[in-house]
């Protein structure tokens, strides 16, 4: 850990002793924070550390039940985060809370509005303000565009125009870059460093270690719930930095020593598939995809280019235009899904909320859901009750899910565990086919860890994944090969041995691969 | 850990339980305001409570609760809202009666033959709004509350034009032909408790184990709760909502049948009215779940029953309506916020429990 210098430089921003108790859990203990005017500081730790529940702190959105915070200087309690806006601080986001059917301006306004003195909203005035805020953020926009023609990174820029022209001078960015492509993100850091320039200070949390060594000029570690450390990108590298985040050996998603058989195992030829407008351009357009025994093949693609629209085409839950769908040798065009899933067929959905679980639903509820036309989990039309609780029981022992018995309803669960029951209910009936949509997205270091060998063990064993994943590290580790999707096209087909993150932003963005194909 | 599954049924029946207290205080406000006394009028309201005759007629006014509330329960569990039970109840009411009539059958199967016309005809009419919903994305909600004013005026128009026999006492009231003797639902208590309080209590009985027991149950819930999720398994569901609509409408056809087999043995304009309607609230307060469907009809067919003797000492008996009224209002608000508090709870003792075993360990 650094040792400050003894200076009467004051922070920014100073948290010490910061204790803040869930029913149950602690969240946040004994946290120390010192971030100084003009930088851009990283927070750092893996998914459930603790991060965002600090942020929340320091943003007002809840109280500390111990500890201090001092800004420039000064002791504060923030009530709300109208509090916390007072005294200069600004957050932005992980889910953009913009309204698509409003221009930029009255997005930037919206609840703050100049208005003239019959209470009319000036909005000579806002533009101004707004024109010279872009100005310093070097950002060009036409600020009468709705945001729904607005592509992410510009959305991001606008949340953060909407922050300083609340008079921020302390920005938090939670997760700021997990929505963007490599591109993107240097653009964004481009703009952080023109704030950091002008005088501000910029708060960041992230897990992606690249960008926090590239970018960032101190960082903090957090771990369980405490600041473990505190250091700057000279003094460590990455190993050692993910090292201090998980406090022991890091998974690896890299690795095989088996060999990929020969049989295909799911095979999609010249697919077609309508967009959701009658006349609009196709959703899928001439995919063509092999999935061998003991194969992983990746996709990679910046997400709604088509990605979700492949998986719902194969599972049979959207009637194709044209091309053919098959699983070991069995053309499905005229299955149901039921029956695909019969035949072999799994999935592990893009967001386990909307597709994977029954939230309210018992543990044991949720593993048998799909699996109704398991023999063994029934008697004739009849539920079997026992059998499904010691069945759920063996797949919470096999995928170490963490919960207290099979009866809790889901959502007790955390993300990490919610997804590895996902995946064990998946896994466990030994599909020939997987499709696993992000299948280690929002979950901690040991259960991406846990899941990573769950597939790769699954692989060993014959299963054919076709792993869709924005996680290019994932890609990258666990690919035999990767594909890369694109306006719903396959635009490009990469060796994950040779392919790079920045590679595959090129092609994630729209540049075409050469005959490659 | 069955324990865990007490609990929540344990919370789930307290907060319906407050819910009827916080009903019972603000009416207590209610008679206040209008000079009454409350206490006394609960004394009354529950004394009757000790009669025998009291409690036969609050059975028997559970009966089609029972059963609507059901109706109603089955499309709540898949997330469809069927507020046309009273329209799905009028046209079986109104075919059942016409069809009983025309045909002579003996005894017991002739009462069967009106239990099956009226469950096809009502799941004709919720037919309609499946159809709707799945062809044509209409919400479910407009289109059994406009299918009822379209079931109300039909059934209203069917019956003046062609199936209205005039009176053979002179009485005032118009009816269509008496069904046969061999239609009837047989009493139990003379005149006081009909039979088809059983039929209601096995409607129960097979929903319980429709819904909780058997694999097309489970889908039904599970396309309730999270219908992105079935989806992806395969459940088709658009099927799961015609099945559940039909299922629904079946019910409500025999929602009418204590009245009509039971009672008047004819169809007349007000038969059976409001009792599709007050399903909805029974549902609501019995949670969808056929244990407080039953308790909730108890309370509403008592309810309904001791009102009259309010008018004894002077009070309205309107005041049970605004007394339902109030619970339905309490119970949703209750629900919800024990809910939360409950989900809290249990997300507290799952925490407590995780570390525990990681201090073990």
């Amino acid at each position: 850990m650094t040792e400050y210098s003894q200076s009467n430089n004051q922070f920014a921003v100073e948290l010490h002793g910061i204790t803040k108790r869930f029913p149950g859990v602690i969240a946040n203990h004994d946290i120390e924070l010192l971030v100084r005017p003009g930088t851009i500081h990283a927070i750092v730790g893996e998914n459930g550390a603790g991060k965002s529940t600090l942020m929340k702190t320091l943003y007002g959105m809840h109280q500390p039940d111990e500890g201090t915070i001092t800004v420039n200087g000064n002791q504060v309690q923030f009530k709300t985060p109208t509090d916390a806006i007072a005294a200069g601080i600004g957050m932005v986001h992980q889910h953009f809370m913009l309204a698509d059917n409003l221009t930029i301006t009255e997005n930037i306004i919206l609840g703050d509005e100049p208005v003239d003195g019959r209470g009319r909203i000036n909005f000579k005035e806002a533009r101004a303000r707004i024109e010279m805020l872009m100005t310093s953020l070097g950002a060009t926009f036409n600020t009468d565009t709705n945001v729904s023609e607005l592509g992410v990174g510009q959305r991001q820029r606008v949340e953060i125009l909407k922050v300083l022209y609340r008079g921020a001078k302390i920005l938090i960015l939670d997760e700021p870059t997990a929505v963007l492509v490599p591109q993107e993100v240097d653009e964004l850091f481009t703009t952080l460093k023109r704030l950091v320039a002008d005088g501000a200070t910029v708060i960041f949390i992230s897990h992606k270690l690249d960008e926090v060594l590239a970018y960032c000029d101190e960082i903090t570690v957090i771990r369980q719930g405490t600041t473990v450390a505190h250091t700057t990108p000279s003094q460590v590298n990455r190993r050692s930095l993910a090292e201090l985040m998980v406090g022991s050996d890091l998974p690896d998603p890299s690795g095989r020593e088996t060999k990929i058989g020969t049989d295909v195992r799911l095979q999609v030829t010249g697919l077609n598939l309508a967009g959701e407008i009658v006349g609009a351009k196709l959703a899928l357009e001439d995919i063509n995809v092999a999935v061998h025994s003991g194969e992983i093949v990746g996709i990679a693609g910046v997400e709604g280019n088509g990605q979700f629209e492949l998986c719902e085409s194969i599972l049979g839950l959207r009637t194709i235009l044209s091309g053919s769908i098959s699983v070991c040798g069995q053309e499905l065009s005229h299955t149901e899904t039921r029956d695909r899933i019969n035949m072999g067929l799994s999935y592990i959905p893009f967001d386990r909320h909307r597709e994977g679980l029954l939230l309210d639903a018992p543990l044991w509820e949720n593993t048998f859901l799909g699996r109704e036309g398991n023999q063994s989990l029934s008697r004739g039309p009849f539920i079997s009750r026992t059998k499904i609780e010691a069945d759920c029981r063996s797949i919470i022992d096999r995928f170490g899910v963490l919960t207290p018995s099979e009866q809790v309803p889901a959502f007790a669960l955390s993300g990490g565990n919610q997804q590895k029951l996902v995946v064990g209910r998946e896994m466990v009936s030994d599909p020939k086919v997987l499709l696993a949509a992000h299948p280690t997205r929002g979950v901690d270091v040991g259960a991406q860890a846990a899941i990573w060998g769950e597939l790769r063990h699954a692989r060993d064993n014959g299963l054919g994944v076709l792993l869709i994943s924005a996680d290019l590290e994932e890609l990258i580790g666990l690919s035999d090969r990767i594909l890369v999707m694109f306006d719903g096209r396959m635009t490009a087909h990469l060796d994950p041995a040779t392919a790079t993150p920045e590679m595959l932003g090129t092609y994630m963005t729209g540049e075409e691969q050469g005959a490659a194909q | 850990m069955k324990n865990q599954r007490l609990q929540r049924m344990l919370v789930t029946s307290a907060s319906s339980l407050l819910a009827v207290f916080v009903a019972l205080c603000i009416c207590a406000v209610i008679l206040l305001i209008t000079g009454k006394d409350p206490i006394e009028a609960y004394k009354t309201l529950f004394g009757a409570a000790g009669d025998t005759k009291v409690l036969q007629g609050a059975l028997n006014r559970a009966t089609p609760l029972m059963i609507s509330a059901s109706a109603v329960a089955i499309g709540f569990k898949m997330n469809l809202f069927n507020i046309g039970v009273e329209g799905q109840m009028r046209v079986s009411l109104l075919a059942t009666a016409v069809a009983g009539a025309a045909i002579h059958l003996p005894a017991p199967i002739h009462v069967l033959f009106c239990l099956v016309v009226a469950m096809a005809t009502g799941a004709l009419w919720a037919a309609f709004a499946g159809w709707l919903k799945v062809k044509r994305g209409v919400n479910e909600v407009i289109s059994t509350i406009m299918l009822n004013f379209v079931a109300l005026s039909l059934v209203a128009w069917a019956f003046d034009a062609f199936f209205r026999v005039d009176s053979a006492t002179g009485s005032l009231l118009v009816k269509t032909k008496e069904l046969p003797s061999s239609a009837w639902f047989p009493d139990i208590v003379d005149r006081r408790l009909n039979g088809m309080f059983f039929v209601a209590v096995l409607v129960l009985v097979l929903f319980y184990v429709l819904v909780w027991k058997t694999k097309f149950g489970f889908q039904l819930r599970a396309s309730g709760a999270n219908p992105g999720a079935s989806r992806v398994t395969g459940v088709n569901p658009k099927r799961m909502i015609m099945i559940s609509m039909l299922l629904s409408g079946a019910l409500a056809g025999l929602v009418g049948m204590r009245s009509l087999l039971g009672d008047v043995h004819a169809y007349q304009n007000n038969l059976a009215e409001q009792q599709g309607f007050n399903g909805i609230a029974v549902a609501l307060l019995g949670r969808n779940h056929p244990l407080g469907i039953f308790i909730s009809a108890l309370l509403f067919g008592y309810l309904g029953e001791a009102s009259g003797r309010l008018q004894l000492i002077d009070i309205p008996k309107e005041i049970t309506t605004i007394m339902t009224g109030i619970i339905v209002l309490a119970v949703v608000i209750i629900n919800e916020a024990v809910k939360r508090w409950d989900d809290r709870r249990i997300q507290h003792k799952a925490a407590l429990a995780l570390e525990a075993v990681a201090v073990a360990a």
